[in-house]
């Protein structure tokens, strides 16, 4: 097998407060093939977009990256220094946010901004830039690109801002592309074409990408493999049809059932009672263990590690151990 | 429906709403421009009955929140009118029985974090539809009212004591369903009352929502932009586009078998969750500029199916067996 692009191991993310230090994200490790799209799913305070900020070294002081490594390649990424790192941004690393708006300079014209980034990154003349941006923009799916690559952000409605921002996480050729959230801000209907145009982007350039969302509908619909995050911990981590179809974990398994369908009508939607714990207040054992239905004495104690079951990782005692009179 | 229920809770007849969004007179002057004006809803009629939910589904802009608004009373509507029981929300001849009714008609927002004031205390906040509708005797009275309101939604009476922030945005939103159920309405205007919300609590407050339809005998004007949602809450559904609805029939038969292009293209954009391999075509284009809409049919520039008379003229909602559908393409048997 080749080497991964991208491989996290044993990440640990850490907040040091006065009175404790908190630990959001914790224990992480995945890795995403060349071409390969990972899903990243979970509730707000999973922990997913920190895992996201972690890897590109865009964490907010005083959270940093208190344990494991992150590899680019083969090459080590968390501590390389501040100004290493922003070559590695852009140039190997691309990012794409929820929110158009705050990636897009409104003073700059797009064009400009797609120019600076491709010069910044390559050894291209300016005219070279502005031709390569446009056959971007073009390939993003804006129509008549040459005639709007002068226009500024605001004179784009949110779906083409998106397509902007796409062209230019995508403009220095980046192994990997990062997108939090890239569709949640947008209606249905744009958003299947800015998934659509994704998918078709990544794998025309064999561009690895980690998809963070909280929408299991774009995971199914978008990604080769998912990884379900609770507590700052993954849950379940397998390919995308088993993890859907066929959850192990029960919270993977709660997350399913609570989402309506247009399918098949259910009168109740599954609940998993309770919320998810405070990050002061993460029990010990499984983190899940006071919300699930099957918790038996060694999840109270003892944390579950990825555990092998069929094609995915599961953090549940019950993927090898069935305790005595419970049925899961 | 069957066939004894007596005459609808909740009318909208031609509701219409028009903003004034021109720039202020002396730039008018200056770059001389004209007045523009934005129909953000124009010409919409349903009825609601009791004990039913109505949706209305669409995309931003569609101008649903704008219907949610102007059925509650917050917002005047430009034409048309609501009634409420018989009671028409508008007439001026009638001020002293609107405000009767306000005590029947509540209203769920979306951001339960904007919507509870943050110095109030929980109870007090629960309290204050009690108070202003007198519906209380004397302090233990209420003070009662407010715990059993409580209980209802799922949260401890213990919890009237604290402040919103010490609330999750789920337990914020049951807060809400309980401020709105003090009154003893009948019926409540929800907009987008999950949507700020994950997932598994999402899943909590529909379910508490059903439950409390069915135990308060309530009916719900129900706002969203996720169609698995309203599935899963509606007994009928409107679908609105550019500030028309576009399509409006009983839930199981809009999604047997939609028929409105702009109700089929939306379902085709939904992601597929069942993983049964169904490609998801998106829908091309974009909702256009409600400042200047397209002639005729709003939804022609992206609808497949367009033909003459839909550049044209605006097609009417034209009800045949129980739904109803505003399409050319549909009445000329194109479709």
């Amino acid at each position: 097998m080749s080497e991964p692009v991208l491989s996290v191991r044993n990440l640990k993310v850490a907040f040091p407060t006065r009175r404790a230090t908190l630990t959001a994200v914790d224990d992480v490790t995945f890795s995403i093939a060349a071409g390969e799209v990972l899903g990243v799913v979970g509730e707000s305070g999973a922990g997913k977009s920190l895992t996201g900020a972690a890897i590109i070294g865009l964490l907010e002081p005083p959270g940093r990256i208190m344990g494991g490594e992150v590899r680019l390649g083969a090459e080590r990424i968390d501590n390389l220094s501040p100004e290493e790192m922003r070559k590695v941004r852009g140039r190997r690393i691309g990012m794409v946010f929820q929110d158009p708006l705050t990636s897009l300079n409104p003073l700059y014209r797009i064009g400009d901004q797609i120019v600076e980034t491709i010069r910044t990154h390559a050894d291209v003349s300016e005219g070279q830039a502005r031709e390569r941006a446009i056959a971007l923009l073009e390939e993003a799916g804006i129509q008549g690109a040459r005639a709007r690559i002068d226009s500024y952000p605001h004179e784009f409605s949110g779906g083409m801002r998106q397509r902007v921002v796409l062209a230019l996480a995508l403009c220095a050729e980046p192994e990997l592309l990062i997108a939090d959230e890239p569709t949640t801000a947008l209606d249905v209907s744009i958003q299947a074409q800015i998934i659509a145009l994704l998918k078709r982007l990544c794998r025309e350039r064999g561009t690895a990408v980690m998809l963070i969302t909280h929408d299991m509908g774009v995971i199914a619909e978008t990604a080769d493999r998912v990884a379900v995050m609770y507590a700052g911990r993954i849950a379940e981590i397998g390919p995308v049809r088993d993890v859907v179809k066929h959850p192990r974990h029960p919270y993977t398994k709660g997350l399913m059932g609570a989402i309506p369908t247009v399918g098949a009508h259910a009168s109740r939607l599954v609940q998993i009672p309770g919320s998810m714990p405070r990050l002061a207040a993460i029990p010990k054992g499984c983190a899940f263990h006071p919300r699930c239905a099957y918790a038996f004495d060694r999840c109270r104690i003892e944390r579950p590690e990825g555990l092998e079951a069929g094609n995915s990782k599961v953090a549940c005692w019950l993927a090898v151990e069935q305790p005595a009179g419970a049925s899961a | 429906m069957t066939p004894a229920s007596p005459a609808p809770l909740v009318e909208a007849k031609g509701l219409t709403r028009v903003f004034d969004v021109s720039k202020p007179w002396l730039n008018r002057i200056i770059e001389g421009e004209r007045k523009a004006y934005l129909r953000a809803v124009s010409g919409i009629s349903f009825a609601i009955g009791r004990r039913e939910t109505l949706a209305l589904v669409g995309e931003s802009g569609s101008g649903k929140s704008t219907v949610a608004r102007m059925v509650v009373g917050l917002l005047r509507p430009t034409a048309g009118a609501v009634t409420i029981d018989g009671i028409d929300m508008w007439a001026p001849a009638r001020v002293a029985e609107r405000q009767t009714l306000r005590r029947r008609l509540q209203m769920i927002f979306q951001d339960p974090y904007a919507s509870l004031n943050p110095r109030w205390r929980v109870d007090r906040i629960i309290a204050d539809p009690i108070k202003a509708f007198e519906l209380a005797k004397d302090k233990a009275e209420m003070e009662h009212r407010v715990a059993e309101l409580l209980t209802l939604v799922g949260l401890d009476p213990a919890d009237g004591a604290k402040y919103p922030h010490e609330f999750s945005g789920g337990q914020r939103q049951r807060i809400c369903i309980a401020r709105a159920l003090s009154s003893n309405p009948e019926f409540i205007v929800c907009d987008e009352p999950t949507s700020a919300l994950d997932v598994s609590v999402q899943a909590q407050i529909l379910n508490l929502m059903r439950d409390l339809q069915d135990r308060l005998d309530l009916s719900y004007l129900f706002i969203s932009h996720n169609l698995a949602v309203v599935r899963h809450m509606a007994t009928r559904i409107g679908v609105m586009y550019l500030g028309r609805v576009v399509e409006l029939a009983p839930v199981a038969e809009l999604f047997a078998a939609p028929r409105h292009p702009y109700t089929r293209l939306l379902m085709d954009a939904l992601p597929d969750l069942g993983m049964t391999g169904r490609p998801r075509r998106p829908i091309e284009g974009e909702i256009p500029n409600p400042i200047a809409p397209p002639p005729g049919c709003a939804f022609h520039p992206r609808c497949p199916w367009a033909f003459e008379p839909c550049r044209v003229e605006v097609p009417e909602l034209i009800e045949r067996s129980g739904r109803a559908a505003a399409c050319h393409a549909i009445e000329a048997g194109r479709i």
